[in-house]
């Protein structure tokens, strides 16, 4: 793959609601922090790929929310319906084409101002499925069982990612959630379905994350240094939840194998300094570690009682906190990749990781991890 | 800088989207529909590639990318292959909680059906659970014909 860098960020807060911002004030926000992050203009953006969902905004076309505030007018803009990772790949993809040198990726959503259960209750198959009424939640949530029944993974040790992470988040200023969590605190929470309670679940948030990418000539022209992006790939399992077996994630580890390949990384172990994921749900921390061959299978919550995964640990996972800690959705991933590339930077201020110099980004589409978008960031060229 | 908008009273607007579709369930969906309300039979597609038999129905194989031709008959009896119990009122259930659903592997199909879980006690749930389907007595050509599977 040639080489293309990260070389601007910006992120709004994230909030459970943000009352005084319509999706275009969240973009401007978001836009102008990448723009002043790399000492650009929108003069020297090539094209723009927005990335947002139409039934969480609420309209049709919801690209065009954001359009103006994203400086698109006059460029090349096209939208990407799915999680921020996907945008960003697509951004990714323009600039591999030879035809653009930078590329402005936006994702966004408002979950405050949708039902999140109906919204997602509409991803089931509108014949097969959708009247039973499940969402996202109890979906997951089933699928948090049978991994569990599968790994023996305990309750306890999903709670004790809600610790770790709700923990980063007191050190992160733009997390919506910092807490100071014990255990028995996550255990004692409201059973919402079985087996998540409230607090392994992250909240439904509001947020916008923007990302410049540009090819290895733009790049070296922008004022801090770049990140470079050494692996990306993703891979798609079925539509149907009863086509896979939930307890697995097969799409994550060839996503993270063709990924890690790329990057030459033989062990994800040993060979990363960071990791930023999609954890949505507690167990999904746990899960889509082992997928990603970090843990062995059936291990990561061992590893994570071990302290591995703790800031200070081997292998530092979601030091700002994670979804857990603030969840808009579809800015979400992005916000993943961001947070890698705070940390490849040093500017990730009191969650720093020291000497973070490679980092892995992974974001998920679909229900229950269906599909997945590894990405593999890298400080040095 | 004087932020003009401070102190000023958040207005909020509400509004629903109500747009009735029609969806046509097309052949496949039909069939399998019309023989649960008709003839209470459990039908099942088949990918002459992989053999793989699939509930509900498809007219593609998704993991060969082929036409499902054949039509197999699956049992209404099955093993329970993931569960969850919901317990908060969540907007899209359709009943007050707590309502099971459950992943059924039905003897036959080599995919599970997502549907509920009925007459039976959310704390004696397992995985691993033989279960039989009940159907509704009055069925419409829908996937509620089936009301829910019962342990047996």
């Amino acid at each position: 793959m040639e080489k293309a860098a990260i070389i601007g960020v910006g992120m709004t807060r994230i909030e459970a609601n943000k009352v005084r911002d319509t999706f275009a004030d969240l973009a401007w926000e978001a836009v102008n922090k990448a723009l002043d992050d790399a000492g650009m203009n929108m003069d020297d953006i090539d094209n723009i790929v927005t990335t947002s969902n139409d039934f969480w905004d609420g309209r049709t076309i919801s690209c065009m929310a954001v359009s103006d505030a994203s400086g698109a007018y006059d460029k090349n803009v096209s939208c990407v319906e799915g999680d921020g990772t996907f945008g960003a790949f697509y951004g990714l993809s323009r600039i591999l084409s030879g035809s653009y040198g930078t590329t402005l990726v936006t994702a966004h959503s408002k979950g405050s101002e949708g039902v999140s259960s109906l919204i997602t209750n509409a991803t089931f198959d509108p014949i097969y499925e959708r009247a039973l009424g499940m969402d996202m939640i109890t979906g997951c949530a089933m699928q948090a069982g049978a991994f569990m029944h599968r790994t023996g993974t305990t309750a306890e040790q999903l709670a004790m990612v809600s610790v770790k992470n709700h923990g980063n988040a007191r050190y992160n200023p733009l997390a919506q959630l910092p807490m100071d969590l014990t255990v028995d605190d996550v255990l004692n929470s409201e059973m919402i379905a079985d087996p998540l309670h409230k607090l392994d679940c992250s909240p439904v948030s509001d947020g916008c994350c923007a990302m410049i990418i540009a090819n290895e000539e733009r790049a070296l022209k922008y004022k801090k240094g770049p990140v470079w992006i050494k692996g990306v790939a993703f891979c798609s399992d079925t539509y149907f939840l009863g086509d896979r077996d939930l307890s697995q994630a097969r799409s994550l580890a060839e996503a993270a194998r063709k990924a890690f390949a790329m990057a030459g990384i033989s062990n994800p172990a040993k060979d990363i300094d960071v990791v930023e994921l999609y954890d949505a749900f507690t167990y999904q921390e746990l899960m889509w570690l082992e997928a990603m061959g970090i843990s062995a299978d059936g291990r990561a919550g061992r590893d994570l009682e071990e302290g591995r995964f703790a800031i200070d640990g081997d292998l530092p996972v979601n030091p700002s906190g994670g979804l857990l800690s603030g969840h808009p959705v579809i800015a979400a991933g992005l916000m993943r990749i961001g947070e890698v590339v705070k940390q490849l930077r040093g500017d990730a201020g009191q969650y720093q990781v020291k000497g973070a110099q490679r980092g892995v980004a992974q974001g998920v589409n679909g229900r229950c991890g269906q599909s997945h978008c590894v990405w593999v960031l890298d400080k040095n060229k | 800088m004087e932020d003009i908008f401070e102190g000023m009273e958040p207005m909020v607007y509400q509004s629903r989207i109500n747009i009735p579709y029609n969806w046509w369930a097309g052949d496949t969906a039909s069939r399998f529909l019309l023989a649960i309300r008709d003839e209470r039979k459990i039908l099942g597609t088949q990918c002459d590639s992989c053999n793989r038999v699939f509930v509900p129905p498809r007219k593609t194989c998704p993991t060969c990318f082929t036409d499902n031709q054949g039509w197999v008959n699956v049992s209404d009896v099955g093993i329970l292959e993931a569960f969850t119990v919901a317990r908060r009122q969540l907007a899209a259930l359709p009943g007050k909680v707590p309502i099971c659903f459950g992943l059924i592997k039905l003897e036959g199909a080599d995919t599970a059906l997502l549907h509920y879980l009925g007459e039976v006690d959310p704390e004696e749930i397992k995985i691993g659970m033989r279960v039989q389907a009940r159907f509704a007595e009055e069925r419409e050509g829908k996937i509620t014909d089936i009301a829910y599977f019962r342990p047996i």
